[in-house]
């Protein structure tokens, strides 16, 4: 499988416009009309989110890997894979290949980590699971409120394989995590999650398409997402059962609060159906958090502020909880909690 | 001391209390009994200042504060406890964590040291004995899937754990059966003591044979219009209200 990604950094004219549909809601060219320049060498001294669990690496800063850019994984094993950016209105583009061999059992976890102002991040994954071998991908994102970033992962899901990922993220100026994944072969089970949580005027995009190839697949998606003040939250969630894709069974929900009158979420839901026996359901809500509950608590004395954030975790959290791996729900409840 | 002076109290566009004087000394406990309508649950979210419930006019000073001055949060800490006539429920929020954030939020905003975890598991699973309650249920996120008797049961044991001065009952015995009310006044009468306060609101006199009051105010046309001893309940449940409705004052 090759993914070919449409954008190039170094080429204005593959910028999309909101006028390009998959793109109406993260108008790229609005914030970037020009190519930016390439980011210089950067040196990485800080620490990721998830050093505690061990395992192997592959790192980015600002495009350039510093080591390898591929990892094939077999048996068990943890890889923590790192897109570091500290760069000043310039642009760069890292790309890196993970594969899990037939049976393999592999903890993915990502972090985008941003310091600086105004950059251009690309980031590229291409991910292969192989048959009856089981994926958990986990990622977090922290960029600069004015920093542009655009990270597209495709993965291919093989016979009776397992691909599980989870995305949590506080947006950034512009920001775009679109996963597209490919049920290959028979029976395999993709679960695409993700959360924002959304200051200021950050901006992030969740994008997914989920393409059921061969029968018998399951997709199951839960993507919550709170914006403040101006935020504004973008949910694209597509899932495409091909014909010949019987059994299949895809369930997709977006649940959203807006937390002031002038953020906005922005939902798009799609089910394109070919096949004849199949399951799919899709759920979406956009609300606010409950007065009267934020009332109960300031009455028992919890102070306002602390009450929204109570509620805000209590609403996000789901997401977190169905992480299926301890140590990597554990970081991410923290990471998560130290950010509300 | 509580001291409620010419209160006024708009919801939206519309007065629903309109000069409600009354004072509870410490130590007593007043029941406010009135018709539907009469404006009881409304002064009960005026003294706990829920958002909406502006007062226009008028004056409430408790413990020498004002508490008209203070957001809910800060008057929770000064001892005002209000237990819901609908307890809300919290989804993802269990009620263990609810309350000990609560206590300890008014322990940091009196100036007093946080509750430890240990320490404050032992008082929950004294306090919930007392009431008869399944330690294990305040694992679950608050009031959700809770039965009517258990909300109640959950708002009197916050009442003992937080300790409030100012106790505010609305229709506490609204749903409860009879076993589960007795149980429920034992909890209230537990904390009666020379320095709380407590307003007893109730629609039907059944819940003052359990929970003893001292005077008896009626509550008609948002204001009091009657008050008396604990008898001025029996009369009003033998009479009825018709007498204090506005139509015929």
């Amino acid at each position: 499988m090759t993914a070919v990604s449409r954008i190039d950094l170094t080429d204005a004219s593959t910028f999309p416009t909101r006028r390009v549909e998959a793109w109406k809601y993260s108008d790229l060219k609005r914030w970037l009309r020009e190519a930016p320049p390439a980011s210089p060498q950067a040196e990485v001294s800080s620490p990721g989110a998830f050093d505690a669990l061990g395992g192997e690496a592959i790192l980015f800063a600002n495009g350039r890997a510093v080591g390898v850019t591929d990892f094939i994984a077999s048996g068990e094993q943890t890889l923590r894979l790192r897109y570091v950016s500290d760069a000043v209105g310039t642009g760069h583009t890292a790309s890196a290949r993970v594969s899990a061999r037939a049976g393999a059992r592999l903890l993915l976890l990502e972090t985008h980590e941003g310091a600086g102002s105004a950059y251009v991040a690309h980031n590229r994954l291409e991910l292969d699971v192989a048959a009856g071998a089981e994926v958990t991908r986990v990622v977090l994102v922290e960029e600069p409120e004015d920093a542009i970033s655009i990270t597209e992962a495709d993965v291919r899901v093989e016979a009776g394989g397992v691909f599980r990922q989870t995305v949590v993220t506080t947006g950034a100026k512009l920001q775009r995590l679109e996963t597209r994944v490919k049920h290959f072969a028979q029976g395999a089970h993709a679960q695409v999650d993700g959360l924002y949580l959304l200051n200021g005027s950050r901006h992030a995009d969740l994008t997914s398409v989920v393409s059921h190839l061969a029968a018998d697949g399951t997709t199951s998606q839960l993507i919550k997402g709170v914006a403040r003040e101006t935020a504004r939250g973008v949910f694209q969630g597509k899932i495409v059962v091909e014909r010949g894709a019987d059994g299949t069974d895809a369930r997709m929900a977006h649940n959203a609060l807006i937390a002031s009158e002038r953020a906005e979420i922005d939902a798009k839901p799609e089910l394109i159906i070919y096949a004849d026996d199949v399951q799919c359901a899709h759920g979406n809500t956009v609300g606010t958090l409950d007065e009267s509950a934020l009332f109960y608590m300031q009455q028992r004395g919890i102070p306002a502020d602390e009450a929204r954030a109570l509620l805000t975790q209590a609403f996000l959290i789901e997401v977190i909880d169905r992480i299926d791996h301890e140590g990597a729900r554990e970081v991410a409840r923290e990471w998560l909690t130290a950010r509300l | 001391m509580l001291k409620i002076n010419n209160l006024h109290v708009s919801v939206g566009e519309k007065p629903i209390l309109k000069g409600l004087t009354l004072d509870v000394p410490a130590g007593e406990v007043h029941a406010i009994m009135g018709p539907n309508g009469a404006g009881k649950s409304t002064l009960g979210y005026a003294l706990s200042g829920r958002p909406g419930y502006e007062a226009t006019e008028g004056s409430v000073e408790w413990a020498g504060e004002d508490l008209l001055e203070l957001d809910p949060a800060e008057r929770a800490a000064k001892g005002v406890f209000l237990s819901f006539q609908y307890p809300i429920e919290i989804p993802g929020v269990p009620a263990l964590t609810f309350v000990r954030t609560a206590l300890n939020a008014q322990r940091r905003a009196r100036g007093e040291e946080e509750v430890a975890a240990p320490a404050f598991l032992k008082l929950v699973r004294e306090a919930s004995k007392a009431l008869k309650m399944d330690f294990d249920m305040l694992k679950r996120p608050l009031n959700v899937g809770f039965s009517g008797g258990e909300k109640k049961r959950m708002e009197i044991l916050q009442m003992a754990l937080l300790e409030p001065s100012l106790l505010i009952l609305d229709e506490t015995d609204s749903g409860l059966d009879i076993d589960a009310l007795r149980i429920v006044s034992e909890g209230v009468n537990a904390l009666r003591s020379p320095d709380r306060a407590m307003l007893v609101i109730t629609h039907y006199q059944r819940l003052l044979d359990y929970i003893k009051p001292d005077r008896v105010h009626v509550l008609a046309g948002g204001r009091i219009v009657a008050s008396g001893g604990p008898e001025l309940a029996l009369q009003l449940e033998a009479e009825g209200y018709d007498k204090y409705l506005p139509e015929a004052a």
